[in-house]
This record gives C-alpha cells, sequence and structure tokens, in this order.
C-alpha cells in the first residue's frame, strides 16, 4: 500500500532543496497539483482554477483551466517528482486559459537521486483573447546526472493573448536534456520563451524554440542562456517563422563554453513570409567574455571568482 | 598630494608592442602618492595602451622596462594581484553584465574591506540616485552615461591606491561633469592616487601634475597649465596622430 503521506513529505523536501517554500503547498488558498513519480498525490483547487487529473500508466494527465476573465493573484504551483533512484514519469497537461484570464504557473521539478529516472512532459497550451499565462519551471537534480528530461509543449496564443515561459536546470547534473517547445502566435500576441541550462560532466542539451508568428503584429522572442563544461555537449535551435504582417522576432542564443572538451552549438533560423515581417537574432558562444573577466579581476577577483560571477549572472 | 618623495609608481623605459606595431616607445613615469595626474594626447597616441599596461591585462604585457609599485617590480604580477596591491581601472567603455545588479557589481569592489562607503553612498557621489539604481541588472538597458557613472563608483567603492580612469568624462553631459570632480576628489580624500586620462580641460585642470604622450613617448611633465598648453601648441596640429609608428616628426 502506498504511503501517500510519506511520498508527500519526500517531494516536499525536495521541493524545499530546490528553493521553494514548502508552506506554499499547504496553503488553502493557492492552486495546486502534486506528482510524484507516477501517482497524483494532490491538489488543490481555489475559485476560477480548475484542475482535473487523472493517473495513467507511467504518469499522470492534468487538465488546467482558469475560467474566463479570472486572474489569479497567487502564483499556481506545480511540484513534478521522482524521489527513487530509477523510474519513469509522464505528465501529460493541457493548460486552458480562457478569454482574459491571467495565471503565474510555477512548476518545480525534483529528481534528487535519480540515477535512471525519465522525465516526460508532454503540454498544450491554449492562450486565450487577451489571456495573460506564465511558466516557470525550475529543476532540482542530483549530481549523478541520471536524468532524461524530455519536455514537449506546443502552444497556441490568441488574439491579444500572451504567453511567457522559463525552463531553469542549473543546480545538480542536467543529464540528457530535449526541450521542444512551439508557438503559434495569433494577431498582437505575445510568446517569448527562455531556457537557461548549466550543462556538466557529459551531459547532453538540446533545446528546440520555434515560434510561428501568424498575426499581425504578432511578437515573438526565443531566448537561451547555456553553460557548458567537462564533457557537456549542447544544441539550441532557436527559430522564427514571420508570416503575420508586420510581425516581429528575435532569437536570442548566448552560450558559454568552458575547457576544451565541451562542445556548444547554435543554429537560429529565421523565415520571413511577409514582406512587413522583421526578424533579427543574435548568438555567441565561445569563453567566458574577456573584458567581463578584466573587470572583474580588476577588482581583485580571481581567474575563477570571475568565471563564476559571470556564468552565475548568465543563468541567474 | 603627499610631499612623499618616492613614487607609488614608476616606469622606466617601457616598450609595449600590439601585432607587431611598438606603441610604447620608452615611457618614462612617475606617480605621486595622493595625486592626480592628468595625462594628455591626441587619440591613438597610446594613452588607453599604457593605462591596460599598469593594470597587468595578458594582451598588454610590456616588452621591457622597469614597471615600480612602490619599488617592486610588479611587471610579472596578473591582474588579479595588481587590484590586490591596490591599482585598479575604469575602462573608457565598461563592460555589461547580464544577471548582476548594480548593487552586486558594486559590492565586489569592497570585498574584504572593512572601511567602505556602501554601495548606495558611492552611487550617490557621482549623481546617481540609489533607490533608481541599486537593483537595476548592469546590462544594455543601462546608457553609455549611466554605465560610466557606475564604474566610478564601483572604483569609490575599492578605495584603491591607484584609480586609472581611462577618460570617465566622455559620453557625460556637461552637467554631470561637476559629479566626476567631485568623485576624483573624493577619491583623494579616501587616500587614492589617480591617473587620469581626459580630454576634458575642466576635468583635467583639477590635476596636481599632467603629461603629455606623444608617438609611444612622454613628451613633457609638470605643471597642468603648462602641459595644457604645451598641448595645445605641439600635440593638436601634430602629424603623429594616429601615427605613433612613425618617428620622423621633430616635437617642439
Amino acid at each position: 500500500m502506498v504511503d501517500y503521506r510519506a511520498e508527500f513529505q519526500a517531494l516536499a523536501e525536495a521541493y524545499r532543496l530546490s528553493g521553494g517554500n514548502v508552506q506554499n503547498l499547504e496553503n488553502p488558498h493557492t492552486g495546486i497539483l502534486l506528482v510524484s513519480g507516477g501517482r497524483l498525490l494532490g491538489k488543490n483547487e481555489i475559485p476560477g482554477l480548475v484542475i482535473q487529473g487523472e493517473e495513467i500508466t507511467d504518469g499522470v494527465r492534468a487538465r488546467i483551466l482558469v475560467q474566463k476573465e479570472v486572474r489569479l493573484q497567487n502564483p499556481v504551483h506545480l511540484c513534478f517528482g521522482v524521489i527513487s533512484e530509477t523510474g519513469v514519469q509522464r505528465i501529460v497537461a493541457d493548460f486552458v486559459m480562457e478569454q482574459g484570464s491571467s495565471a503565474r504557473f510555477l512548476a518545480h521539478c525534483s529528481f534528487p537521486n535519480a540515477v535512471q529516472v525519465r522525465h516526460l512532459m508532454e503540454g498544450t497550451v491554449h492562450v486565450g483573447r487577451n489571456a495573460t499565462f506564465t511558466y516557470e519551471e525550475t529543476h532540482y537534480h542530483g549530481e549523478r546526472g541520471g536524468v532524461e528530461v524530455i519536455p514537449k509543449m506546443k502552444i497556441i496564443v490568441a488574439e491579444d493573448g500572451i504567453y511567457m515561459s522559463q525552463f531553469k536546470l542549473i543546480q545538480g547534473s542536467a543529464g540528457v536534456v530535449d526541450i521542444d517547445y512551439e508557438a503559434e502566435v495569433n494577431d498582437r500576441g505575445l510568446a517569448e520563451m527562455e531556457a537557461k541550462i548549466y550543462g556538466k560532466s557529459s551531459d547532453q542539451i538540446r533545446i528546440k524554440e520555434s515560434l510561428s508568428l501568424n498575426g499581425r503584429d504578432s511578437r515573438g522572442l526565443a531566448k537561451t542562456r547555456v553553460v557548458v563544461k567537462d564533457r557537456a555537449k549542447a544544441e539550441v535551435l532557436g527559430e522564427i517563422i514571420g508570416k503575420g504582417p508586420s510581425s516581429r522576432g528575435h532569437v536570442d542564443c548566448m552560450e558559454i563554453i568552458q575547457g576544451n572538451e565541451a562542445q556548444a552549438s547554435a543554429v537560429p533560423r529565421l523565415l520571413v513570409l511577409n514582406d512587413t515581417a522583421k526578424l533579427t537574432h543574435e548568438a555567441a558562444i565561445g569563453s567566458v567574455d574577456k573584458k567581463q573577466m578584466q573587470t572583474l579581476m580588476a577588482r581583485g577577483l580571481s581567474e575563477q571568482e570571475a568565471v563564476d560571477v559571470i556564468v552565475k549572472g548568465l543563468l541567474k | 598630494m603627499s610631499d612623499d618623495p618616492f613614487p607609488l609608481l614608476s616606469l622606466r623605459g617601457v616598450f609595449l608592442s600590439r601585432k607587431g606595431q611598438e606603441i610604447l616607445k620608452g615611457i618614462d613615469l612617475d606617480i605621486f602618492p595622493g595625486e592626480i595626474h592628468s595625462l594628455l594626447g591626441m587619440n591613438g597616441t597610446g594613452k588607453s595602451t599604457l593605462a591596460y599596461a599598469i593594470m597587468g591585462l595578458p594582451e598588454y604585457r610590456i616588452d621591457r622596462g622597469e614597471m615600480l609599485w612602490e619599488g617592486k617590480d610588479i611587471h610579472d604580477s596578473p591582474v588579479s594581484d595588481r587590484a590586490r596591491l591596490g591599482i585598479t581601472l575604469a575602462w573608457q567603455e565598461p563592460a555589461r553584465f547580464e544577471g548582476l545588479t548594480v548593487r552586486e557589481y558594486l559590492s565586489l569592489g569592497a570585498r574584504g574591506r572593512t572601511l567602505s562607503l556602501t554601495p548606495a553612498q558611492c552611487l550617490e557621489s557621482t549623481g546617481l540616485h540609489p533607490d533608481s539604481y541599486l537593483n537595476r541588472p548592469l546590462d544594455h538597458t543601462l546608457s553609455g552615461g549611466e554605465r560610466k557613472r557606475i564604474e566610478l563608483a564601483s572604483v569609490l567603492m575599492m578605495r584603491p591606491k591607484l584609480a586609472i580612469l581611462d577618460e570617465p568624462d566622455s559620453g557625460i553631459d556637461a552637467l554631470s561633469l561637476d559629479y566626476i570632480k567631485a568623485v576624483l576628489r573624493k577619491l583623494i580624500r579616501l587616500g587614492s592616487t589617480i591617473l587620469l586620462i581626459s580630454h576634458h580641460d575642466e576635468v583635467a585642470s583639477i590635476a596636481d601634475r599632467a603629461s603629455v604622450l606623444c608617438g609611444g613617448k612622454i613628451l613633457k611633465t609638470g605643471i597642468p597649465e603648462e602641459v595644457a598648453r604645451f598641448f595645445r601648441n605641439h600635440c593638436e596640429e601634430c602629424p603623429h596622430v594616429n601615427r605613433p609608428d612613425r618617428e620622423d616628426f621633430a616635437h617642439g
């Protein structure tokens, strides 16, 4: 028989170690979804927020809906984790932001003991007219690097809607990360995606952020910040398609590589299908910026201290 | 300026080449404790190169000559070691840092010091209101002028023995020059010495001594008014401008 209380406590502890405030998970005025391994440990709905969840073979399927014109004041906490050394966690999540709604989701993903764990996220996000969806996903991994993180999201942003996401994996060993986010943005909509990952040891990181700016005056930003060292490898594809009249998009990729065995690549891809659309990109890959280093060293920091300050800032 | 006869920094016959071109061609220069020493020179004459060489940037290692800090050779000392000795540099175009706030950046300069001013005090000295700036990121959202003033505040936080200020007044509006001068005076009151590279007569006029650098050499050192006059008479039309490689011009 499953001891749900013990499992909750283990997940809460992992959440705490990842920087979360455990009181958030017990606050009756906060929307919450708790998933440990393949088990739905708990959920808390609040007025205007509907959370439907069911256990599936190797995970949980959830439908999370914010009702029309509801603007949630407190962030909704999504706590996903695998406490054991091995296992698969599949999260199939459909987010629906109805017209005029607004919510901020904080997803905490903890795999502190992973030796062989797969975390699969298959999500869809529908941001309704004039709705705002903010999604911040922070990972906490152990040092053994035995995690595969494979999030795939398909996002549709309706007229005047706003989608903003940040994926952050800077604590512990990243393991294998394969991010694939795709967004379609309609008239006057905005989509901003950001990923920050610190790759070490033999981590393998692949990030694909793709934005299709379909609507008039639609806006998009695909931003990545990656640091790799040891034998870690990173591959970043930032793609924007400018279809809508006067659409504007930007790909911003910065990767820092430390040592001669790490590898980093960046491929910005811009496709313009309307003569009033404008897309831009900037990509920088290389060692830590020399002038930044020298500036900090001229304040008395050692070379290693200067690198740490720069890397921490980039991934903050 | 103290009466100490021993220079804080002494350069003797300093030569430095970059990319096959000799830029410093035998610099002789003494900087005395507590003085503001202004360095004049047209663009391309090697002023910034000299500043970087004193700071010890790896690409600006001197080829030959002596660089003595309080009488000891610092020729081989890396940047961090020189900073710990009390030397620092404010860049003409300071670096920007993603994810670092102004407060965090300023605090770095005060590490290990017990008698530091606060980041707010230092910022205020440069004319920037702490409430508006301390939590701002030190990135491209700051204008060039704002970033330069923060650089000065950072030097103030460090309270160095020698502050090398590479054109702290360029890109700064005229009204703000008073703040720059006030920071220079404050640094001196706190016990610093300043090597000041400036094109502004008004800022350079607060120096105790000045030197003219041209063609990779110090042509004249003396009181600022005399040196400024020499500079106006001999350097402003000098064909050495941006041609420090040519030796075939005589100086008056």
